[in-house]
């Protein structure tokens, strides 16, 4: 000990090699290495999930991917009962459905961001957000709720007279029975419009100042101001955005279930009662007799999985990178 | 000259347009207005003591109430938070004390994806792991679909108000002596520990309200689920199963639970701001 501490301090560069050892042995004592690895397991144990997560989809949905291969997607039966499944009718409703809702919610989401973020005074705009992200927080089963009792009688007595001089379009022609692509599509854009509004308003009011201020110079009025130097500028968060809301419209389960007609058909026309995806997993997962069935549910599953996992991972790069140019500029 | 600029059809389209945005957000909130009021109206008028203290009744008598499925719904957010809070909380410390380059970006990211992930496939994910295994549907099942559904907002959001803690303040505990941990936990947690404590409950809060997961995990039931291995009835599923049925008195029913769920939502909502407004000022003076 006493001769350590006499050779020590001739040789620092030494020293300090064996200090680092120590103080390895010395954090672990003192806790920071016992508190970094368990805190590593939490952060780690993310990983596993997802891991776990997409290998279970995989192995479990392996009947119906190694029957029906890629036609799976494009396939219009879907007949449990002689083992034949096609998920076209699924997948058609899961992207009309979404994007229709996006069609409605990203005008007037867009329209309410630039007014709370442009034009109203930040208390008033920070309290009404405060209410539009209450939206955000009912849950999809009420709106189904909602869309059932309140949404359905509404459109039974508005949609005749819109049939009346618009029915010759295609796209809303038909019988109308209440449950439709097209009130799926209200009630998605109902639940979409909350995230739209708050991130978008988010990216508008970090808009430089000096952007603003340039284009005003030039004589522009507060309109032009806004659609032409703010929103272009703030155009990849929006994006963000509405790539996270169309993720979100596509993966939405209870409240369409509720309010498409869950009726495994194509049809042309929006009034049309329809399904989608997430639906007709609610609705049979649990009724799902022998394992082919099982495995082509899940396979709807994985295909829903994938596609949301697309946008999402869309969304949050283009927000990170929207992020970098907050820095940058 | 100088008046007539900009010119009278820009000035219209400048008045026109940005009415045109007040009136979107007059829409917006009018129809968050009447999915409230209109709740809140029917939801209280079909309330009654029965519904909170009674189990459900046979079809078509009228009565019963869901105190099985309240019973449920706070068992399931008691497991959930068992599993969801602890894991969140440590990735969140990792996250924000600990990691750096590629393994935060890979873990932040991932979470990122795993919040996004459609609760329906969650809850495949957690049939194929738990009910198939186990062959039949529980509690248990429910609650580690919400503990999963939990843990990526209660990391993201520790991380983000322990990152939020000023550097100083870790500074001045390593230099006082103190270990990092020592640090951790006795100066940067207790200073963001009002903004932990909000991201957990707004966690909680939303999973209770999730369906689609507990469909094929903890199933449902029309009687007391004892203990953690049965299936059990929740608020959400009841709301769903009695919407979709032909019965007025469970529309009735529906309306009830659906009034009595989104209070609670509600409240947690409101009363977790208020912390996170109290805890502002504390720390501010």
């Amino acid at each position: 000990m006493a001769k350590a501490a006499l050779v020590i301090p001739e040789i620092p560069f030494q020293s300090r090699g064996l200090d680092r050892k120590q103080t390895w042995w010395e954090r672990l004592r003192k806790g920071d290495e016992v508190v970094h690895l368990i805190t590593l397991a939490g952060g780690w144990s993310i990983l596993v999930i997802t891991a776990l997560l997409v290998q279970h989809l995989w192995v479990y949905s392996r009947l119906s991917r190694h029957a029906f291969g890629w036609h799976f997607l494009v396939d219009s039966t879907w007949d449990p009962v002689n083992g034949v499944f096609g998920a076209w009718p699924f997948v058609y409703g899961t992207v009309v459905t979404s994007l229709l809702a996006l069609a409605i919610s990203i005008p007037i989401g867009l329209g309410s961001a630039i007014f709370l973020a442009e034009l109203a005074p930040r208390k008033l705009s920070n309290a009404l957000t405060f209410l539009i992200e209450l939206l955000a927080a009912v849950p999809s089963v009420i709106y189904g709720l909602i869309g059932i009792f309140l949404l359905i009688p509404v459109l039974f007595t508005v949609v005749p007279y819109f049939q009346k001089y618009f029915g010759w379009i295609p796209v809303f022609n038909g019988t109308f029975y209440g449950v439709s692509y097209f009130s799926a599509s209200i009630v998605l854009s109902i639940m979409v419009v909350p995230f739209i509004i708050s991130i978008s308003r988010e990216v508008l009011i970090a808009v430089p100042v000096s952007q603003r201020e340039a284009m005003m110079a030039l004589g522009a009025t507060k309109w032009d101001v806004t659609w032409r130097a703010v929103v272009p500028y703030a155009r990849q968060g929006i994006m963000g955005s509405i790539f996270l809301s169309l993720a979100r419209a596509l993966g939405e389960t209870m409240a369409v279930t509720m309010v498409i007609g869950n009726v495994a058909q194509v049809s042309t026309s929006l009034m049309a009662p329809g399904y989608t995806i997430a639906a007709v997993i609610a609705n049979e997962f649990t009724e799902a007799t022998g394992d082919l069935y099982l495995h082509a549910l899940i396979e709807l599953g994985l295909v829903l999985f994938a596609v949301t996992m697309i946008f999402n991972a869309l969304a949050r790069l283009l927000m990170l990178t929207m992020k970098g140019h907050e820095v940058v500029g | 000259m100088r008046a007539s600029y900009p010119p009278l059809s820009r000035k219209i389209t400048n008045a026109l347009m940005l009415a045109l945005t007040g009136l979107c957000t007059v829409l917006v909130l009018s129809v968050l207005l009447t999915i409230l009021g209109y709740l809140f109206w029917k939801g209280a008028s079909s309330l009654n003591i029965d519904f909170f203290t009674k189990n459900p009744a046979p079809v078509g008598q009228s009565g019963g109430g869901v105190k099985n499925a309240m019973v449920g719904t706070l068992k399931l957010l008691t497991l959930a938070s068992a599993i969801g809070v602890p894991i969140g909380l440590l990735g969140g410390i990792y996250l924000s004390e600990f990691a750096g380059g590629w393994s935060a970006f890979t873990i932040r990211y991932t979470t990122d994806l795993l919040n996004g992930v459609p609760s329906v496939v969650m809850g495949i994910f957690v049939y194929t792991l738990v009910v198939l295994p186990m062959h039949h549907f529980s509690t248990l099942a429910g609650g580690i679909a919400l503990g999963i559904m939990m843990i990526p907002i209660a990391l993201r959001s520790t991380e983000d108000f322990l990152r939020a803690v000023p550097r100083s303040l870790r500074e001045g505990g390593l230099a006082l002596g103190a270990s990092k941990s020592e640090t951790i936990f006795t100066i940067v947690i207790p200073a963001a520990i009002y903004g932990i404590i909000t991201g957990i409950l707004l966690d909680i809060a939303r999973v209770a309200g999730e369906t689609a997961p507990l469909l094929f995990t903890a199933f449902g039931n029309l009687f007391d689920s004892r203990g953690w291995m049965h299936p059990t009835a929740s608020l959400p599923v009841v709301i769903y199963n009695y919407a979709i049925s032909p019965y007025d008195e469970w529309h009735r029913q529906a309306w009830a639970a659906g009034f009595v769920l989104l209070s609670g939502l509600l409240a947690v909502s409101v009363i977790s701001r208020l912390i996170l407004a109290r805890g502002k000022k504390l720390s501010h003076g």
